[in-house]
C-alpha cells in the first residue's frame, strides 16, 4: 500500500526531502548563502534551522567555492553535505571544486576517500532575471566524469530524486528548475499562472521514497515521435505537441547522467523520429550529447534527421527573456521539422 | 636587478638574485637570542600579533636550544625525528635517481624542509587529518606509512595502492590521517576547514591541519580557508610552508612586498605563527601551540612555516635557471638535518660518526625496500598494472555508460 500524499510545490517536496533525510540520518547537514534562519531566498529550506537546529542548517559567507570546499571536506569525513548554491549562474567560482575535487576525490585516491555531497541550484529562465539569473549550465557537469547530474520536472520526482541524490555514495549535482517551483509552465508567460494543485505530480508521498537515478520519466505516450526533454522543457513539449496535433513519445530525462539510453532508444525505434529540447544554449549542449547517442543507437530506424530545438547561442538577455526562451512555437516549428522530413 | 627591471610605472616585483648574481643574504635578520614570547595557546588572537612579524626559534647556530618556545623534547623523540628527517631525505634522494633512469615519470623532493612536515607530524596525533601538499612526505615517514607502497605509488606499478591513477607523489593514506593530495594546488585548504567543521560537528578531540606553499596562498581557495576557518571556528591548523620558490616566482610574486604570509591570518581574525621552519624544535613547538588551541577550541591558527626549497620543485624542473646555484648553500638559517644533529652533539648525545652510520643505514634501508618495490614493476619496463582499473572508482558502481565503454576497450585488446 503506498503512503499517504500530500499536495506540495515543488519548494516544498524539496524541503520535505531534506527535512525526512535530516530526520534520519544525523550526519545530513544543509548549508548556503542564506538558508539559514531565512531559509534560503526560494525558501527551500524554510524551518528547517528551527527545527533541526543551528548546526544542522546554517549560514555561509558568499563563497561558492569556499561553499563547495566545506561540502567535500565534510563528506570525505563521513557526513552528507547538502550545499545550496543560490543560483546556477553563481557556481562558477565553486566549479574546480566541483570539477577538480568532488568528482575526482575517489577516483585519484582509488576509493580511499570519497565525496558524498549533494549540490543544490535553480537553473533556467522565466522569472527575469537577465544573463546573471536564468543560466542552464547541465552540460558544463555532464561533460565531468565522477559526478551525476540530476534535473526533476515535478514535485513527486523533485523529492524522490533529492533523497537518492542524497543517499548516493557519489556527488550529484541536483539542478532545479526554478520556473517549475511553483507550478508547471507549458511554455506560454502569457497565460495566468498554474499551481501544481491541480497535477497529480503535485501529490507528493510522505516520508521516505526514492526515484532512481539512471532512469526517464515516460511522460505521455505517442507513435508519431519522440520529444526528449528535461526540467521545465517537458511542460513545454507537452503543450506544443497538442497543439501541434501530433502524439508524442515525451521522455522526461531526468537523470543526465548517468543517462538511460536503453529507455531513450526503445522510444526512438518505435517512432523513428526524435526531436530533442533544452532550454540551454545549443553549441556543445547536451542536447549534443543525445542527438549523438540518438544517432549512434538508432540510426538505422531514423525516418528524419533528429532536430535540436534550444535556447539561443547567447547569453540569457534580460527584456528579450521570452525571444530567447524555447517557447512553444519553436517547439512546433521542430515538430513540424522532424515530421515533415523523409 | 637587471637592465630590463622596471621600465615603466608598472611594478613587476622580481626577486634579489638571479643567475649570476652572487646572493647575499645578509639583509635578512636571524634572531639569536630572542623570539617572541610564547602566550597561553588560548590567549585572543591579537595577542599573537608580533608572532606573525617575528620569527620563532628554538635551535641557534651553536646547537643550544633556548627561549620561551623550547618544547624540552625528550631524546628519544629527538634521535626519531633525526631519522625521519634523514630517511625521507634518503628516499627523495633514491626516487629522484631512479626517475633519471627513466623508472617513474616524475618526483618531488623536499630537501630543506623536512623539519616542517616531520616536525608538525610530531606535533600532531596520529587521527588528525593532514590535508598536505607534495612535499610532506615526511609526514607519512613520521606515521609509520609504508615506504613500499609510497615507492610503488610513485613507480605506479602492481603495488601502488592507487592502482596507478595518480601521478607520482599524490599520495592518499587514509590510514596514516594523510588526505589525498590534489594536483590542483590551494584545493585542500579549504576542504580541510570542512573536514575540521564536521570533526566539531560530531564533537571529536581530532583536529585537521593544512598546507600550502606561499605561491599558493594567492589562490582563492586559500581566502576560502581563512574565512571559513574564522567564521566557524573550525579546530584546525593552516600550515603556509614560505620555501621561497613557486616553481621558478619568487614569493614576492604571491605576497608582493607587503607583510609576512603569517600575517595575513590576522585580518581574519586567526591566531599567527611565524616560525623557523629549519628548526624541527620550533616547528614542534608551534604545532604544538596551535594544535592545543584548536583541540580546546580556541579554532584555527595561520602557521608560516620559514624555510628554503634546496632542490628544483620537480624532476621537472631545474632552478639554476632562475636562481643563483650558490643560493641554497648561503641561506642563512642552515639546513633542518644540520641543526638538529648539531644540538644533540652539544648536548653529548650524538656524534660525527653515529650520524655517518645512520646516514649509511638509511640509504641503504631506502635502496633495499625501493628494490623490493620496483620488482613489482616501472615504467621503465612494464608497470605489471591492471589496464582496466581505469574503469573503477569513477562512480561507486560501474554506470551503462561505462561498462560500455569498457567493452569497446575490449575489443581494443
Amino acid at each position: 500500500m503506498s503512503a499517504p500524499t500530500r499536495q506540495m510545490n515543488m519548494i516544498e517536496a524539496i524541503r520535505d526531502a531534506l527535512d525526512v533525510k535530516m530526520s534520519q540520518d544525523p550526519d545530513v547537514l544543509v548549508f548556503g548563502e542564506d538558508v539559514g534562519y531565512f531559509g534560503g531566498v526560494f525558501r527551500c529550506t524554510a524551518g528547517l534551522q528551527e527545527k533541526h537546529g543551528l548546526h544542522r542548517c546554517f549560514d555561509t559567507p558568499i563563497s561558492e567555492g569556499g561553499i563547495v570546499g566545506i561540502a567535500v571536506g565534510m563528506a570525505a569525513n563521513g557526513l552528507r553535505p547538502v550545499a545550496e548554491i543560490q543560483f546556477a549562474d553563481y557556481i562558477y567560482p565553486g566549479y574546480d571544486q566541483i570539477a577538480s575535487e568532488a568528482a575526482r576525490l575517489r577516483y585519484r585516491s582509488n576509493g580511499d576517500f570519497t565525496a558524498p555531497l549533494t549540490i543544490r541550484t535553480p537553473v533556467g529562465g522565466g522569472i527575469f532575471g537577465g544573463t546573471t539569473h536564468s543560466q542552464s549550465p547541465e552540460a558544463l557537469f555532464t561533460h565531468i566524469s565522477g559526478l551525476k547530474t540530476i534535473i526533476p520536472s515535478n514535485p513527486y520526482d523533485a523529492k524522490g530524486l533529492l533523497i537518492q541524490a542524497i543517499e548516493d555514495n557519489d556527488p550529484v549535482l541536483f539542478l532545479e528548475p526554478k520556473r517549475l517551483y511553483n507550478g508547471p509552465f507549458d511554455g506560454d508567460p502569457h497565460k495566468p499562472a498554474v499551481s501544481w494543485a491541480k497535477h497529480e505530480l503535485g501529490q507528493v508521498p510522505e516520508g521516505h521514497y526514492t526515484v532512481p537515478f539512471e532512469t526517464v520519466r515516460q511522460f505521455s505516450e505517442g507513435d508519431d515521435l519522440t520529444i526528449l526533454a528535461y526540467g521545465t522543457m517537458v511542460w513545454v513539449a507537452e503543450n506544443a505537441a497538442r497543439e501541434a496535433g501530433v502524439n508524442a513519445d515525451i521522455l522526461d530525462i531526468r537523470s543526465l547522467l548517468p543517462l538511460d539510453i536503453d529507455a531513450i532508444s526503445a522510444s526512438v525505434k518505435k517512432t523513428g523520429r526524435c526531436l530533442i529540447l533544452h532550454e540551454a544554449t545549443r553549441t556543445s549542449g547536451f542536447g549534443a550529447e543525445l542527438s549523438a547517442q540518438v544517432a549512434e543507437h538508432c540510426f538505422f530506424s531514423l525516418e528524419a534527421p533528429i532536430v535540436r530545438v534550444t535556447g539561443w547561442d547567447t547569453p540569457y538577455p534580460h527584456a528579450q527573456e521570452w525571444a530567447f526562451f524555447p517557447g512553444p512555437k519553436r517547439v512546433i516549428n521542430g515538430i513540424r521539422k522532424v515530421m515533415d522530413a523523409g | 636587478m637587471s637592465k630590463t627591471s622596471n621600465q615603466s610605472r608598472l611594478h613587476i616585483p622580481e626577486p634579489p638574485f638571479r643567475p649570476g648574481d652572487t646572493p647575499d643574504y645578509s639583509y635578512i635578520s636571524v634572531p639569536t637570542a630572542h623570539t617572541p614570547p610564547r602566550p597561553d595557546p588560548l590567549c585572543d588572537d591579537y595577542d599573537t600579533m608580533e608572532h606573525a612579524l617575528g620569527l620563532i626559534r628554538v635551535l641557534r647556530f651553536n646547537g643550544e636550544a633556548v627561549g620561551d618556545w623550547n618544547p624540552q623534547m625528550p631524546l628519544d623523540l629527538m634521535h626519531k625525528g633525526l631519522k625521519d628527517m634523514m630517511m625521507t631525505r634518503a628516499m627523495d634522494d633514491r626516487m629522484f635517481n631512479m626517475q633519471r633512469q627513466g623508472k617513474m615519470s616524475f618526483y618531488m623532493k623536499s630537501r630543506g624542509e623536512e623539519a616542517v612536515s616531520v616536525g608538525h607530524a610530531m606535533a600532531l596525533k596520529n587521527s588528525d587529518m593532514v590535508f598536505p601538499t607534495y612535499r610532506q612526505q615526511g609526514i607519512l615517514i613520521n606515521r609509520g606509512a609504508s615506504i613500499k607502497e609510497m615507492m610503488c605509488q610513485c613507480l605506479s606499478n602492481s603495488g601502488d595502492p592507487l592502482d596507478g591513477k595518480s601521478i607520482p607523489v599524490l599520495y592518499s593514506f587514509k590510514k596514516h590521517g594523510f588526505f589525498s593530495i590534489s594536483g590542483n594546488l590551494g584545493t585542500q585548504l579549504i576542504q580541510g576547514v570542512g573536514w575540521a567543521m564536521a570533526n566539531a560537528y560530531k564533537n571529536l578531540d581530532d583536529i585537521a591541519s593544512v598546507f600550502t606553499g606561499e605561491g599558493a596562498t594567492a589562490e582563492g581557495d586559500f581566502h576560502y580557508a581563512l574565512n571559513f576557518a574564522s567564521t566557524y571556528r573550525a579546530p584546525c591548523i593552516i600550515n603556509v610552508v614560505n620555501n621561497q620558490w613557486a616553481i621558478s616566482s619568487f614569493q614576492g610574486i604571491a605576497a608582493g612586498e607587503g607583510e609576512t604570509f603569517a600575517a595575513r591570518g590576522t585580518g581574519f581574525g586567526l591566531a599567527t605563527l611565524r616560525v623557523d621552519g629549519n628548526d624541527l624544535l620550533a616547528v614542534y613547538a608551534a604545532t604544538k601551540w596551535a594544535a592545543e588551541r584548536a583541540r580546546k577550541g580556541g579554532g584555527a591558527t595561520l602557521i608560516e612555516h620559514f624555510t628554503y626549497r634546496s632542490s628544483g620543485h620537480s624532476t621537472s624542473d631545474d632552478p639554476t635557471k632562475y636562481r643563483p646555484e650558490s643560493e641554497p648553500d648561503i641561506w642563512p638559517f642552515g639546513d633542518p638535518i644540520e641543526r638538529l644533529k648539531m644540538h644533540l652533539i652539544a648536548i653529548g648525545e650524538w656524534d660525527e660518526d653515529q650520524h655517518a652510520a645512520l646516514e649509511e643505514s638509511c640509504k641503504k634501508e631506502i635502496r633495499d625496500i625501493y628494490k623490493s618495490a620496483e620488482a613489482l614493476g616501472s615504467l621503465s619496463g612494464d608497470t605489471k598494472v591492471d589496464h582496466y582499473t581505469m574503469f573503477e572508482q569513477v562512480y561507486e558502481e560501474l554506470p551503462r555508460h561505462l561498462r560500455d565503454q569498457r567493452d569497446l576497450f575490449d575489443e581494443e585488446l
